[in-house]
């Protein structure tokens, strides 16, 4: 009972907020309605019975992807007549998209034979008294072993990559070097020096 | 105290109902009241270090302090800027002082003391903290204004680099206790060195990570040397700039609130939570939750140390450290740490 009241609350609100991501005006509402999105996909997956998922769709998504988002669209001067005018000549690529879209969408939904997930249970059949971590670490490491180190290795060279692409290196420029910092003593740099009146010192 | 209620003859579902309330009045409100007190501990230590006498006019020694504050902030007007987002600006002090609450849940105050005893428990607490940057970021927006848009741009990228080096000194941790319940975490630790210590810090290969943890949550928390988002120098308050009244007593209660968190992860993950320190039977009649308040005090008293004594940070001296100290510091730990334990435990 409870579980399914809260399972059509959070069904409920991923679909409002994705269509508000969609509607709002302002695209930093659209990032924030996107995370509130996020986040009630997590409740869903808490409900499923993942709650390693849940918790890992909160930490990376929630947490870091957003956060950037949300820096990103905050910092950019969007401007949003401009961004209108274009309408026109981008609505028949959009119309079509969205056709294929929702194409998909229905062939999906019609195929649908998995049954009623049943709420608070597991679907993957593991022994209950495994742990969800261990469950997922278990299949990732034995099964999927291959699989999940290529992308380990994909997201490295993709790493590796974008910090190629915008590393420049500029001349003239005097970076702090912190260990001749400290590994400067004062006799290096600091004389006593007694000095001549009407003299002076020489350098 | 569920099962109090059910004998009451209530059913299952009210009687679980009513009994988390409950747990969390127990929680929440305590820890309201320690957050007033700690602010409170905070200026004495200040003073005290600075040869001052601190806040000693409202009731004995000053005591009241905290509650005065409160109250005057309670009676100030709400001064919204015509030029803010109204409901953004509303929402973002919210949820710093709701994140600040919601991580207690999973913290275990003694042997089986935990609002949820949940396996996830550290993932939780991670991932509840990842979201305590919102709160920072949205008000940095709404405000519309200069200095807080700065603070919120300082926040999000000292917080979400500091989270990537807290992650792998968790994953050290983590390796270790072979259990992500905060409950399993501080039960792995009795007897953890020679039979004799109750913690993981004193452990030669995971002391560094102790240390890295307790930095970063000097950072995470946005206390001095990291105090960044806030430098009164550069910035006027930060973020909190336009906040007045309860919306600002919120990021107040809410800092301290996650002031206190960061004491107790430190010694619930690295210190031996609510054991002992020494696996000595007679220690054992002390309760547990003494032990656990008498390390979050340690670890606070430290953290008004480094406030008391350091000096702020430059920006690029703190992204340095985090990304070119800690990060790479950090993974050569989780290598060795999985490889130590691949030698003892699972063997070649």
């Amino acid at each position: 009972m409870i579980q399914a009241i809260a399972f059509y609350l959070f069904a409920f609100v991923v679909i409002a907020s994705a269509v508000m991501v969609i509607f709002s005006r302002n695209p930093v509402h659209s990032v924030l309605w996107l995370i509130l999105a996020f986040f009630n996909a997590a409740g869903l997956m808490l409900i499923a019975g993942a709650e390693f998922i849940a918790m890992l769709l909160v930490i990376v998504y929630v947490g870091a992807v957003a956060v950037l988002f949300l820096f990103v669209v905050m910092m950019l001067n969007i401007d949003f007549a401009e961004l209108r005018a274009g309408v026109a000549r981008y609505a028949a690529v959009g119309l079509a998209l969205a056709v294929a879209l929702v194409a998909e969408i229905i062939i999906a939904v019609s195929a649908w034979k998995v049954g009623g997930i049943e709420l608070g249970r597991r679907i993957a059949a593991t022994d209950e008294s495994i742990p969800n971590i261990e469950a997922v670490g278990r299949l990732l490491y034995s099964r999927y072993l291959f699989a999940f180190e290529a992308a380990g290795l994909i997201l490295l060279v993709a790493m590796i990559g974008a910090i190629v692409l915008t590393y420049r290196h500029r001349a003239g420029v005097k970076p702090q070097n912190i260990s001749a910092q400290i590994n400067r003593r004062s006799k290096d740099a600091v004389r006593m020096v007694d000095a001549p009146v009407g003299k002076g010192v020489e350098l | 105290m569920t099962s109090w209620f059910t004998a009451l003859g209530l059913p299952f579902g009210w009687a679980w109902f009513i009994a988390t309330i409950i747990d969390i009045l127990l929680i929440a409100l305590p820890l309201m009241l320690a957050v007033a007190m700690i602010i409170y501990a905070d200026r004495k230590i200040w003073a005290a270090m600075a040869l001052r006498k601190g806040p000693n006019v409202v009731g004995p020694f000053g005591l009241l302090q905290s509650f005065a504050d409160g109250l005057k902030v309670f009676l100030q007007e709400t001064i919204i800027p015509a030029a803010a987002n109204k409901g953004l600006f509303l929402l973002a002090p919210i949820i710093t002082f709701t994140v600040a609450l919601i991580v207690w849940a999973v913290v275990p105050f003694q042997a089986g003391w935990a609002l949820a005893n949940i396996n996830v428990g550290l993932l939780y607490v991670l991932a509840a903290s990842s979201l305590g940057v919102y709160g920072i970021i949205l008000a940095g927006w709404a405000s519309n204004s200069k200095y807080p848009f700065y603070s919120a741009i300082r926040a999000a990228a000292q917080m979400v680099s500091y989270e990537v080096s807290i992650g792998f000194v968790l994953i050290a941790m983590v390796l270790w206790a072979g259990t992500f319940n905060l409950g399993g975490i501080v039960e792995g630790q009795k007897g953890h060195i020679l039979g004799i210590f109750n913690a993981y810090g004193l452990n030669p290969l995971l002391f560094p990570m102790a240390v890295v943890f307790f930095i970063s949550s000097l950072a995470e928390t946005q206390r001095a040397p990291f105090d960044l988002t806030e430098a009164e120098s550069e910035l006027v308050a930060g973020y909190q700039t336009e906040y007045s009244s309860m919306a600002f007593a919120l990021y107040w209660l809410g800092e301290y609130a996650n002031v206190i968190l960061m004491c107790t992860l430190n010694a619930t993950l690295f210190w031996g939570g609510y054991l002992p320190p020494i696996d000595w039977a007679p220690l054992y009649y002390v309760p547990g939750i003494l032990w656990l308040f008498a390390k979050i005090l340690f670890f606070f008293f430290c953290f008004s140390w480094v406030k008391a004594t350091v000096p702020r940070y430059r920006y690029d001296q703190l992204m340095r450290l985090g990304w070119k100290v800690f990060l790479p510091l950090s993974l050569f730990f989780v290598f060795l740490v999985s490889g130590y334990l691949m030698l003892t435990r699972v063997g070649i």
